[in-house]
Formats: C-alpha cells, sequence, structure tokens
C-alpha cells in the first residue's frame, strides 16, 4: 500500500510534467472562440443548434446521482438535468446570483410575518414514465432527506432546522403504509400547491427551494440510498440504463418533457455522457484538445495546465477567471491556548504575509488578498474594511509584537497548524505561514492530513483540535447559498459548533455575532440586512478568528466545442443547463 | 498426480483463510489500536453532516461496538450466505458472496468487483500473452546471438524496460502518442464482444506500457536460462545426433528454461488481475486496481477489503495454475507427486 501510495505521488508529478509537456495549446482546437475572462460576465459562442453528445468528465466518482443524497455543487448544478427544482439560480449573466422559478410557475408567495411561503406548480411536469409530478412527490423528496437517522447522509438539513411541526416526524421509512404521516411542516392542499411553514422568519428561504432536495421523488420509486442507481426523471433528460459509482453515467432525452413547462433548459445535446475516475491532467489536456467539452467538478484547471494557458495567448482566450465565490482561510481556534485569548490571535493576523500566502495560492490568478471574510459577490462585503494594514501586504511585525505583549507572550508561544496533505497549494500556504508567524516568535508545527477525513474527524472534531493544540486550521469556504446568513452561519454562528462534521473550526461563539446572524436572516429589509452583514463581517475580522488567505479565483476552460457558455456564481462553476456542443 | 493437486488445493484455501483474517485485523483493528474510536469508525460512513444519531445508528448496523470475533464471523457469514443490512425500516440485502457492502457508494462490493473484472483480466491478459512471447523470443535470441547488436540493444531496452516506472512510461506514451502526435486516441474501454478491433485498439497502449515492464524481466531471465543450458551436455549430444538447430534451441534448450519463467509469469499475471493499480490510473481505465486506489483515497473499508481479497484469490490461482503446468513442463515433479 505505501509502494502505491508513493507511486500515485510519482504518478501525480510526473503527469504535471509529462502532460505540459504536450501541450502549449498545440491541439487540434485550439484556436479562440471568445476573449480571456468572457464567459464570467456574457455569455459565449451563443446558440440554439440542438443535437450532439455533450461529454463530461471528473477526477473523482459522481458524489451520488441522488439530488437529495448529495452536498457538492457540481451535483446541484449537473442534477438539474433530470431532477427538477422548486426555484433556481437565473442562467442571465450578471444575475447569476438571484433565484427563478423552476418547477414553481411564480417565485413563492410570502406571509406577513415572513413564516409561511406559499409554492404553485407549473402545469405540465412530468415524470420520465409520463405520470404528474405532484407536490406530493416534492414533498416526499425533501422528507427522505432531512428527517430520521437513516435520512440520505450527504445532504444538507436546511429544511429539517427551518419546518414548523415537524420535530416528531421520524422519517419515509418510519410508517411505510403512510410515509409521509406527521410531516405537517409541508402542507399540500392539492396536487400543485405546496404551503411551507417555517419555525421563524428566515427571509433565505427561497435559496433553501434552489436545493435539490426540492426535487420531486415519486415515493413507490425510492430505494433509499440505492435510488441514486436510476434516478426518475421529471427533467429533459433521463439515465440510459443504471449508475453505479465510477462506471460512468449517460442521460438521454426524455421524451416526456414538455419544453413549455420549462423556461430554464433549452436542452440543446441529444446526448450527455460523463466519464468518471479520469486523472485531473488528463482531462485539462483532453479539455484543451477538443476532446471533452466540460470538467464535472468545476473547479477549473489543475496547476499545471492553468500555468499553460495563462501563458498562451491564443488559449487563454478561451478561459475565464472568475472569482469562484470561495473563501480560504486560516482557522484561527477560540478556545485552544493560548489563541483562546483575542489578542493572540490578532498577533496572528498581523504577524501574516498575505502577499506570501496569495503567490502560494498561485499569485493573482489564484485569488485576490482579502481584508474580510464575505466575498465580494455577496452583499454585506465590504471593501473599505482594512483591520490589520501592513506595507505591501507584508504583515505588521511591529504590531503583531505588541499585541503578543498585550496577550502575556512576549517571547511568543507554540502551536500546531493542521492542513490536507493532498492539497498541495493549501500546504504551501502553510508553510507560507509558518515562515511568516516565525518572524514574531510564534513557532508553528505542520501537522498534515487527508482530505477525505478532514472536515468529519480532525479539523472537524472539536475534541480532536483540542487534543492535538490545533490552533490553526487552513480551510475553505463556498456557502450554500450567496448571502451573508449562507455565507457566514456554518462557520461563525456559536449555534453550528458540532461534535463532528464541524464547520465553525475556530469554534467562534460570539453572542454579537450570534444575535446579528439571527436578526439579519429575519428581516426582508435588504439594506438592513446588508448593514448587518457588514457589521458581522467587521466583528468576525475583530476576533481575529478568521485569518482569510484569498477569496478564490478559478481557470476555467471552454472547448471550441462548447457553446451557450456563461459562468454561475450561485453555482460557482458554469451554467450547465444552457451548455450546447457541437461536437457529434 | 491427484494428491499433488489435493494438497496444493488446501494449502491455496489455507492462505486464502490466513489473508482474509490478517487483511480485517489490519482494516478493524489497527485503526482502533491506533486510537480510533468507535465514533470516529462510524463517522466515515455518514456522510458529510454526520449527526450523533445517525453515527450512532451506523455503530449500531455495523456492529462496530461488537467484539471483533463476531464482526469477523460476520464477515465470514456473508460471503457464504450473504448479509442484511438495516436503514430504518429499509432493508439492504448483500446477497452471497457479500464481501462487503460499501457505505460510502451505496454498492455490494462484489457486484463492483465482478463488473470491473472484464477490464482488468482484458488488460492482464493481453499484456501477459506480449510480455510473455516478447519477453522468451527477445530473451533466446540474445542468447543465441551472443554479444551480437541485437543482444546489446535488446538487454538496453531490457534494462530500460525494468527501471522504468508505468507512471512514466504510461504518461509519455499518452502525452506523445496519443495528445502530441495523435497517433492512437484516447484509451477507453470497449467490450470485446462488443466490438473486439475497438477492444483492441483501446488497450493497445495499456498493454504495450504493462507488457515494457514485465517483458524486460522475462527477456533477461530466459537469457541467463538459455545460456546455462546450451552449454550442458545434452545439447552437444543433440547436436551431434543430427537434430536441426531449431529443434536443439526450442526443444532441448528452451524447455528447461521455462520453469523458473512460468512460476514468475504466474505471479505477474496473478498481480496484475488483482489489479494493476498504476496502468489503469495512468490510461484511467476502470478497472479493479483503480476501483481500490479510489477506496484507499476515500478510506472505504469494505472495498478495500473485498479487494485485497480478491487480489490474493488470484494469485493463489495462479499459482496454483502454475503448479499445475509444472507438472507438464517439468515430468519430475509428475513423479514426485
Amino acid at each position: 500500500m505505501s509502494k502505491s501510495s508513493l507511486g500515485l505521488a510519482a504518478l501525480g508529478v510526473s503527469s504535471v510534467l509529462l502532460l505540459s509537456a504536450c501541450g502549449g495549446g498545440g491541439g487540434s482546437d485550439s484556436g479562440a472562440s471568445g476573449s480571456f475572462d468572457q464567459g464570467t460576465t456574457e455569455v459565449v459562442n451563443a446558440s440554439e443548434e440542438q443535437g450532439g453528445t455533450l461529454r463530461y468528465a471528473i477526477s473523482a466518482n459522481i458524489e451520488s446521482t441522488d439530488p437529495g443524497n448529495t452536498y457538492y455543487g457540481y451535483v446541484w448544478n449537473f442534477s438539474r438535468y433530470y431532477a427538477r427544482t422548486l426555484l433556481t439560480y437565473s442562467a442571465e449573466p450578471g444575475k447569476t446570483t438571484e433565484t427563478v422559478p423552476d418547477m414553481a410557475a411564480e417565485m413563492p408567495k410570502v406571509s406577513d410575518d415572513g413564516k409561511t411561503y406559499t409554492v404553485k406548480l407549473r402545469d405540465g411536469i412530468t415524470f420520465e414514465d409520463g405520470s404528474e409530478v405532484t407536490s406530493e412527490d416534492i414533498k416526499y423528496g425533501i422528507a427522505r432527506s432531512n428527517y430520521g437517522d437513516d435520512a440520505l447522509p450527504n445532504g444538507p438539513r436546511y429544511f429539517k432546522e427551518l419546518l414548523a411541526d415537524s420535530d416528531d416526524y421520524e422519517g419515509v421509512n418510519a410508517n411505510p403504509s403512510d410515509p409521509l404521516a406527521g410531516f405537517d411542516g409541508i402542507e399540500t392542499p392539492d396536487d400543485t400547491t405546496l404551503v411551507f411553514h417555517l419555525k421563524k422568519a428566515f427571509a433565505d428561504f427561497p435559496y433553501v427551494l434552489v436545493q435539490p432536495q426540492t426535487a420531486p421523488v415519486p415515493a413507490d420509486a425510492d430505494k433509499g440510498q440505492q435510488y441514486q442507481e436510476h434516478v426518475v426523471s421529471s427533467g429533459p433528460y433521463k439515465f440510459e440504463g443504471d449508475w453505479s459509482p465510477g462506471n460512468g453515467l449517460t442521460l438521454v432525452r426524455n421524451e416526456e418533457w414538455d419544453p413549455d413547462s420549462d423556461p430554464v433548459r433549452p436542452a440543446l445535446p441529444d446526448k450527455i455522457t460523463v466519464e468518471e475516475g479520469v486523472d485531473q491532467n488528463e482531462i485539462d489536456q483532453r479539455l484543451v484538445n477538443g476532446e471533452l467539452d466540460v470538467d464535472l467538478g468545476g473547479t477549473g484547471l489543475g496547476p499545471a495546465k492553468k500555468g499553460e494557458v495563462l501563458t498562451d495567448e491564443e488559449a487563454k482566450a478561451n478561459a475565464d477567471n472568475p472569482e469562484n465565490g470561495s473563501l480560504r482561510y486560516v482557522a484561527v481556534n477560540t478556545v485552544v491556548e493560548p489563541l483562546d485569548n483575542e489578542a493572540c490571535r490578532q498577533a496572528v493576523m498581523y504577524a501574516a504575509d498575505h502577499n506570501s500566502l496569495q503567490r502560494a495560492w498561485g499569485g493573482a490568478a489564484g485569488g485576490e488578498i482579502p481584508n474580510d471574510v464575505i466575498p465580494p459577490a455577496i452583499a454585506g462585503h465590504d471593501p473599505k474594511l482594512d483591520l490589520y494594514p501592513s506595507e505591501g501586504d507584508k504583515g505588521d511585525v511591529e504590531k503583531a509584537k505588541a499585541k503578543l505583549e498585550e496577550c502575556g507572550q512576549e517571547d511568543g508561544f507554540s502551536t500546531n497548524l493542521g492542513v490536507r496533505s493532498d492539497r498541495p497549494t493549501e500546504v504551501a500556504a502553510a508553510e507560507a505561514l509558518q515562515a511568516s508567524l516565525d518572524r514574531v516568535g510564534i513557532k508553528v508545527d505542520i501537522k498534515q492530513y487527508p482530505s477525505d477525513t478532514f472536515t468529519n474527524t480532525q479539523a472537524g472534531s472539536p475534541d480532536f483540535v483540542h487534543e492535538n493544540e490545533l490552533g490553526l486550521n487552513i480551510y475553505g469556504w463556498i456557502p450554500d447559498w450567496p448571502t451573508g446568513y449562507g455565507f457566514l452561519s456554518y462557520i461563525a454562528h456559536g449555534d453550528n459548533i458540532k461534535k463532528a462534521g464541524n464547520s465553525n473550526i475556530s469554534e467562534l461563539d460570539d453572542e454579537e455575532i450570534n444575535e446579528m446572524l439571527t436578526d439579519a436572516v429575519a428581516t426582508e429589509d435588504a439594506s438592513e440586512q446588508e448593514r448587518l452583514y457588514q457589521e458581522v463581517d467587521r466583528r468576525i475580522m475583530e476576533t481575529g478568528a478568521i485569518l482569510p488567505i484569498v477569496f478564490e479565483k478559478s481557470v476555467l476552460y471552454r472547448p471550441e466545442s462548447l457553446t451557450n457558455v456563461r459562468f454561475s456564481a450561485g453555482y460557482a462553476m458554469y451554467d450547465y443547463m444552457p451548455l450546447g456542443t457541437t461536437n457529434t | 498426480m491427484v494428491t499433488y493437486l489435493l494438497r496444493r488445493l488446501g494449502a491455496g484455501v489455507l492462505l486464502l483463510a490466513i489473508v482474509t483474517l490478517v487483511t480485517f485485523l489490519i482494516f478493524y483493528v489497527v485503526p482502533r489500536m491506533a486510537g480510533q474510536t468507535v465514533q470516529q469508525l462510524a463517522t466515515m460512513y455518514v456522510g458529510k453532516a454526520p449527526t450523533e444519531e445517525a453515527i450512532q445508528a451506523t455503530i449500531d448496523r455495523l456492529n462496530l461496538d461488537q467484539p471483533i470475533a463476531l464482526q469477523f464471523w460476520e464477515f465470514i457469514k456473508g460471503i457464504f450466505v450473504g448479509a442484511t443490512y438495516n436503514f430504518g425500516g429499509r432493508e439492504v440485502v448483500c446477497s452471497a458472496p457479500c464481501f462487503g457492502y460499501s457505505f460510502q457508494n451505496y454498492t455490494e462490493v462484489f457486484p463492483e468487483i465482478v463488473a470491473r473484472l472484464p477490464v482488468t483480466f482484458s488488460m492482464a491478459i493481453g499484456a501477459g500473452v506480449i510480455w510473455l512471447v516478447g519477453g522468451v523470443s527477445v530473451g533466446v535470441i540474445s542468447a543465441i546471438k551472443k554479444g551480437s547488436v541485437f543482444d546489446r540493444v535488446s538487454m538496453g531496452l531490457a534494462l530500460a524496460g525494468v527501471s522504468l516506472p508505468v507512471f512514466f512510461t504510461g504518461l509519455l506514451s499518452l502525452a506523445f502518442l496519443v495528445h502530441s502526435w495523435e497517433l492512437f486516441d484516447t484509451p477507453r474501454y470497449t467490450p470485446f464482444f462488443e466490438d473486439p478491433v475497438a477492444w483492441a485498439t483501446a488497450l493497445f497502449l495499456p498493454w504495450i506500457t504493462l507488457a515494457f515492464l514485465h517483458a524486460a524481466q522475462y527477456a533477461r531471465q530466459t537469457r541467463a536460462g538459455m545460456l546455462e543450458t546450451m552449454g550442458e551436455d545434452y545439447i552437444r549430444t543433440a547436436r551431434a545426433k543430427g537434430l536441426p538447430e531449431w529443434k536443439v534451441i526450442l526443444k532441448h534448450g528452451l524447455r528447461p528454461t521455462l520453469t523458473p519463467i512460468v512460476t514468475i509469469f504466474g505471479l505477474d499475471l496473478g498481480l496484475v488481475l488483482g489489479g494493476a493499480v498504476l496502468t489503469e490510473t495512468v490510461f484511467s481505465l476502470n478497472g479493479i486496481g483503480r476501483y481500490a486506489v479510489q477506496a484507499i483515497i476515500s478510506q472505504d473499508l469494505p472495498v478495500i477489503l473485498g479487494v485485497t481479497l480478491f487480489g490474493a484469490f488470484f494469485v493463489v490461482v495462479a499459482n496454483l495454475i502454475v503448479d499445475l503446468l509444472y507438472a507438464w513442463v517439468d515430468p519430475r515433479v509428475r513423479v514426485a507427486g
């Protein structure tokens, strides 16, 4: 096993070297179809041409094809081919963080107290067998993914947190003869109406209705976690045969889908294929050569091809470099000594050399240096905020030392830094931080852990963090939806500190922050919300619990064959629904 | 002969039982000895939003808090009679032979291995034939033409083959033969019975890459063996009897040289059938090796355990076949048996 691991590590290095050696944009389809970064703000290669096979590939296996059992943005984006949701993100450039109706006939009607949302369905929405999609099918989909000990494990549980009158409901398996008995948080007065009753006002609720858990699931087709083998389609495409992880997926046209019922999907390709488990460097090379249309993962080119594409003018014209909505940061733990002292955390904030951290992240193409926590695309971001200024973003050693004195650690201190071993960029950032903190006497010991267990059992387990004195952890956060609450609640609200799978790795439990977040999401007034989020943003920076590294940017490549390409800030990747292909 | 066969069969079954026990202990006991709690083990199976209830439900479902002997017994029982896992009110049946159930992919391990077997099998057989025929032929010619240009060049290449790892030669062939010069299409597996030509075309580069690694060893081994054999008295006798040279070489020279070759071929083939990890990864072929790699990365213990046992099974079976072939290649084995 160790030999295999070594071999695989060497494989990664060799593949970077070799595949970059043969690139140079010299593939058969290297001509430009737009200009650099055009897809971030406009539609590139606009077309209404139907037909062809749209080819996706991904380096891992698809997490799950089940819309109720996934937490990856790329599945949320892709699953809309066969699983329609109540709302979705607008595909119009410049408005891609706004929600628009999908199965809903119009945007939900909200009651005056903000606690009841009523959604009417469009006419003509059917499953692949021709039967009509009803409000009960949607309610069932939400129930199976949120309630009971055996609820589908991968997705979030927002409905369970938010819906009223359902706390005693034990899930769809508790009472097989009437699986929805006791689930009173959603009323279905008729086949085309859903009424959601919330415990308290929650202005972001439309974003929750974007999630794939709102896709309809016929109760008699539900096979629990194995439903992923063949999801019953409500969209323009359906599974060809069954899917099992690693074996690839093929979607073909669903003849029962009615285009008149669907304003979101032009459904241009005749067929969609997904190849799983293709090496990332191989994916990048195939994209540039025109042998592939889309990297399904949506995180952009790997380091080798990224550098090559950005330095080749012709290839660069086929690339986009959007901010992907992600904040990469160091979670500074508020419990592990001596970082439980705010001044000690502020010493870390002052001492950090942001310039070297950005370089570790791949320079300007890798991301912008942030002075706050909320990314620019989200209301609440404050471009003027700069609580820890320094010349050339290289850190302020003098102020850091003063803060160390204030917290009684004038000679510095030692702490451990947790990082994901299989993410070279994060390891490089850890080393950069180690070097910059060393300037003020803060000795950092880097501890590396596998990324698959990092969130659940190491950085995401407060017990583990305390036992191993992980005062610092490098982490990243992409919001579940692009609002201040969507972004901040899981990483900064004290109520979200969990025993395992904890995203609030700093264990930040600040009364002021908690209160403002709760207030902000209860108000429908957008300007008041923005003001509160700016306050929260400032307060988080004051606590020194989050040291921002970069607002990350991706380098996405669009081959000549790809049509109707535009970046979706909602999904933080290309919007997959409008895509077409010239590949036959 | 029958006694010999039975003895070898018994040894093979015993070996498999030991491998099963050791592998089980490595994956289920060692993490506990290293300080991992039952909760931490269970957390690996409950997705990205693990609640305490879900973790406890997983512990109960997988019997993780039960004595290790009971857990092992349940595993062995599953292989012969299958197993049932309870998800609340819903039961998941893992039919016999149940080599485990992946709680990350929600699939039974055995059918997943079987589904990937044609890819690994196709690769192993094709590459095996090439490295055996190629390696032995080169070895024979090198031995006969010792010191010639052919001998020097082929032994030099053999040295390169042994030295260069698959992740170098494989990526080199992909980078130049596929992407730069476009002499081959990107390898994509097509089942043999669907389109034999596409099957062979897709696997040609992986075959050559894998064969290049192994053939070198066979060429060098054959050359050394042939040089030794061709100096024996009975070769001189055969020539003195007036036998044609090709008969002397193939019948009297090559045959005794084949005994060690058959041994290593059996082992190599068994190992490749258990998963050519690097070749499958480099060429993105969805075989058992890549299945194992993905399981290791995501720490999917039931899959790792299942693939390890399957790999061991192939090595044991290949050894058994080698033992039988011995009896054909070397008559002394038959007599001893």
